[in-house]
């Protein structure tokens, strides 16, 4: 955090369309998230319309259109996670937290991420939350977890 | 080079570096296509062109693959229609399934393939993606669920229209065309063209149907219903009623607008004469006092939104006039008001355009004066042709009438603003007279007419002055002349600019699913009009005479101001 989209752009003053990922992976490294002022800075700055970098953006897992919430759930949906039921997982995570992946609660407390692998396999399904691992999720243990995050907040 | 290569079995010619879609198009062999479009590089993105090559172990997309000498081809094997078949039914298989109650219904390529390759049955059964409608827009409705994907949209708003205003999101079966940030078409930089519409294969893409506002008007028994249509109107429509393509049946229309309970039917044509009246002098006055050039004409609503939203920097250069829809529209809730006794606000008027921008032009928050509206509906060639089958109207037995005064005389100069190159014409053939003081010898201005995408002429007017004009046809070829420009082209004073290409006769608004050839019978049904006709300048209009002798004074006055012009402001949208 703390560079801004300016100074961020700034880097990439003499950069055609190739330079688009790697920009957009900064301005989300820095904010978070990609916010829409970021896509019509980037527009503008590499003479893209927004809707081609929208596009772009959506196409890839990595991004993000939300800010992150207070407690950031990651959800492994690699092979051994897979196997293992890490989509009952994130079915149940999605129903008791009222999102879906990629989004943010209301209230600003949690946000979930679908990742590919974390290179965690033996303690699959796995999930991180703010870099705390998870290991052998069920659907039940899930919301024991988030509400003892929740229990933190009251 | 012309090669040989055999198709089921003939040989046929081909020329190298064609495709085989192409090749076999010409000899008359019909492949079905949901994604190919005239003059695009293929995309192969539906695969319903496949088509087998002897030899070659994978189909091939016809659209993409090159001919090459002594090919054998095999267009309708048993392999080949049971591939596409499938394709079919798997586009089908998340599909809504509401063909009854679509309003492409009859009119929709998939629905045709599938009847076509005889699906009967569902064999496939997909998960149905829950898309939100996106009815923001002004003019247009999209309905992603009825999208197959197929990129003509996305495509034809980059490359011919240079918009870019919707593109692909997501991946895989989450896939839908939306706008940035899915935020809808009102906050993206749409111009409301509506080609797009044109070319969409399902009803995924459709105008914003009004005929239902237009119905409850009829109804308004104490209101006086008017109405006005567009110059391209008359010579696109007669196909639709069985008779040849560019057919100018002006006067069945009025007959048909009457039956259907319209009390004074108007031609926007006269506001097209008035617009030229205007926008000549205004050019004038620019040159002679060394005003803003060039100037750009502002009659199409699409292009006018363009400029405030890429262009700022230009915005004065656009022609202040209205467009023929608005000053027709003001001169009815005004002079037309005042000598027929009608209050404004008694007054309903409507427009038919073959445009859906002009539904968004109408709404303008200049358009009007002291809340009344100079046009209160606008409908599309379209919902006119849904409104005459409602209507039960047989446009072969009835009989044809003329339009109503004081806005019913035209000059064939303004008919031709329906095509692109006309409102050039038209303007320059007025101008020449006003700063000349004499007629054009001949009044065919051959170097602003045809379908090119952009036409520069310079025009001698006298021994002191020669006019440099460029006529643009296709949005998408406007941003290399802004750009010239803005580095300091300076040969040029006056610019037209069509959103659509070939101009309004093809516009977004039309009939869908005409060729080429329709295009070019309307474009020469107009240009036979002004042939044939006698009044071939705006300035000879009679009822334009009296207007300016009884109501405007001349051109550019004070009350010309207060209702024929308009102004411009930059616009803050998802460029």
């Amino acid at each position: 955090m703390g560079k801004s989209i300016e100074s961020i752009l700034k880097k990439y003053d003499n950069c055609s369309r190739d330079s688009l990922i790697s920009l957009l992976q900064e301005i989300q490294e820095n904010e978070g998230f990609l916010s829409e002022e970021a896509i019509v800075k980037t527009g503008k700055k590499l003479k893209i319309p927004t809707s081609k970098i929208y596009g772009v953006a959506t196409f890839y897992n990595q991004f993000r259109f939300e800010p992150t919430g207070k407690y950031h759930v990651m959800v492994c949906r690699g092979t051994a996670c897979h196997v293992l039921g890490s989509l009952t997982v994130l079915q149940e995570l999605e129903k008791v937290l009222k999102i879906k992946a990629g989004q943010t609660t209301r209230d600003g407390l949690f946000s979930i991420e679908v990742v590919a692998c974390m290179g965690a396999c033996g303690l699959a399904p796995v999930i991180n939350i703010n870099g705390s691992f998870y290991a052998n999720v069920t659907a039940e243990s899930i919301k024991e977890i988030i509400e003892s995050y929740r229990k933190k907040e009251e | 080079m012309s090669i040989q290569i055999e198709v089921n079995g003939k040989k046929l010619e081909a020329f190298e570096g064609e495709t085989i879609l192409t090749a076999l198009k010409r000899n008359g062999i019909r492949v079905p296509t949901l994604c190919h479009m005239n003059d695009f590089i293929p995309s192969g993105a539906c695969r319903l062109c496949v088509v087998e090559i002897v030899g070659n172990p994978r189909l091939v997309s016809s659209c993409s693959f090159p001919v090459s000498d002594g090919m054998k081809i095999l267009t309708n094997s048993p392999r080949v229609i049971e591939s596409r078949k499938t394709i079919i039914e798997l586009l089908l298989s998340n599909h809504p399934d509401d063909c009854l109650y679509c309003i492409r219904n009859n009119n929709c390529e998939l629905q045709s393939l599938a009847k076509e390759y005889h699906v009967i049955e569902r064999r496939i059964h997909g998960n149905k993606n829950s898309f939100k409608l996106d009815h923001s827009s002004t003019s247009i409705v999209r309905d992603p669920e009825k999208c197959i994907l197929c990129g003509r949209c996305v495509r034809v708003c980059e490359e011919t229209i240079g918009v870019s205003a919707i593109e692909y999101i997501n991946r895989g079966s989450k896939t839908l065309i939306g706008t940035t940030m899915q935020k809808g078409l009102n906050t993206s930089s749409c111009v409301n063209c509506g080609q797009c519409i044109m070319v969409c294969p399902t009803g995924a893409l459709t105008e914003k149907n009004q005929t239902h506002m237009v119905q409850d008007a009829l109804q308004q028994k104490d209101k006086t219903l008017v109405v006005q249509y567009a110059p391209s109107i008359s010579v696109s429509i007669a196909e639709e009623f069985g008779m040849a393509p560019g057919t100018d049946i002006n006067g069945l229309l009025n007959a048909a607008l009457r039956k259907m309970g319209f009390k004074y039917v108007f031609d926007t044509t006269f506001g097209a004469d008035l617009t030229i009246m205007e926008e000549a002098s205004e050019l004038i006055q620019r040159i002679t006092e060394g005003k803003t050039l060039p100037m750009f004409t502002s009659c199409c609503p699409a292009w006018v939104k363009y400029i405030e939203e890429f262009a700022p920097d230009f915005i004065d250069n656009l022609s202040t006039c209205k467009s023929p829809q608005q000053m027709t529209g003001a001169v009815i809730k005004s002079y037309f008001a005042e000598q027929s006794n009608l209050k404004p606000e008694d007054i309903i008027s409507v427009s038919i355009m073959p445009c859906t921008a002009k539904k968004f032009e109408m709404q303008r928050e200049t358009m009007g004066r002291n809340g009344v509206k100079d046009v209160d509906i606008a409908i599309t060639t379209r919902e006119l042709i849904e409104l005459i089958h409602l209507h039960g109207i047989d446009m072969k037995t009835i009989q044809p009438e003329i339009t109503d005064s004081p806005m019913g005389v035209r000059s064939s100069a303004g008919k031709i603003f329906g095509a692109t190159g006309g409102v050039m014409e038209a303007a320059l053939r007025t101008a020449y007279k006003k700063i000349t003081g004499e007629e054009l010898v001949d009044f065919k201005i051959n170097a602003v007419r045809g379908f090119e995408g952009r036409k520069e002429a310079k025009i001698k007017i006298n021994d002191d002055l020669e006019v440099g004009v460029a006529v643009i046809s296709g949005l998408g070829n406007v941003r290399a002349l802004l750009d010239e420009i803005r580095n300091g082209k300076n040969d040029v004073h006056f610019i037209e600019v069509m959103t659509c290409p070939g101009g309004c006769v093809a516009g977004g608004g039309q009939r869908i699913g005409v060729d080429r050839s329709f295009i070019e019978a309307r474009t020469k049904s107009l240009y036979d009009i002004d042939d044939r006709e006698t009044i071939k300048v705006s300035h000879k209009n009679p009822e334009i005479i009296e207007l300016y002798d009884n109501y405007f004074g001349h051109p550019l006055s004070h009350k010309s101001h207060e209702l024929l012009h308009t102004c411009y402001m930059e616009r803050d949208v998802l460029l």
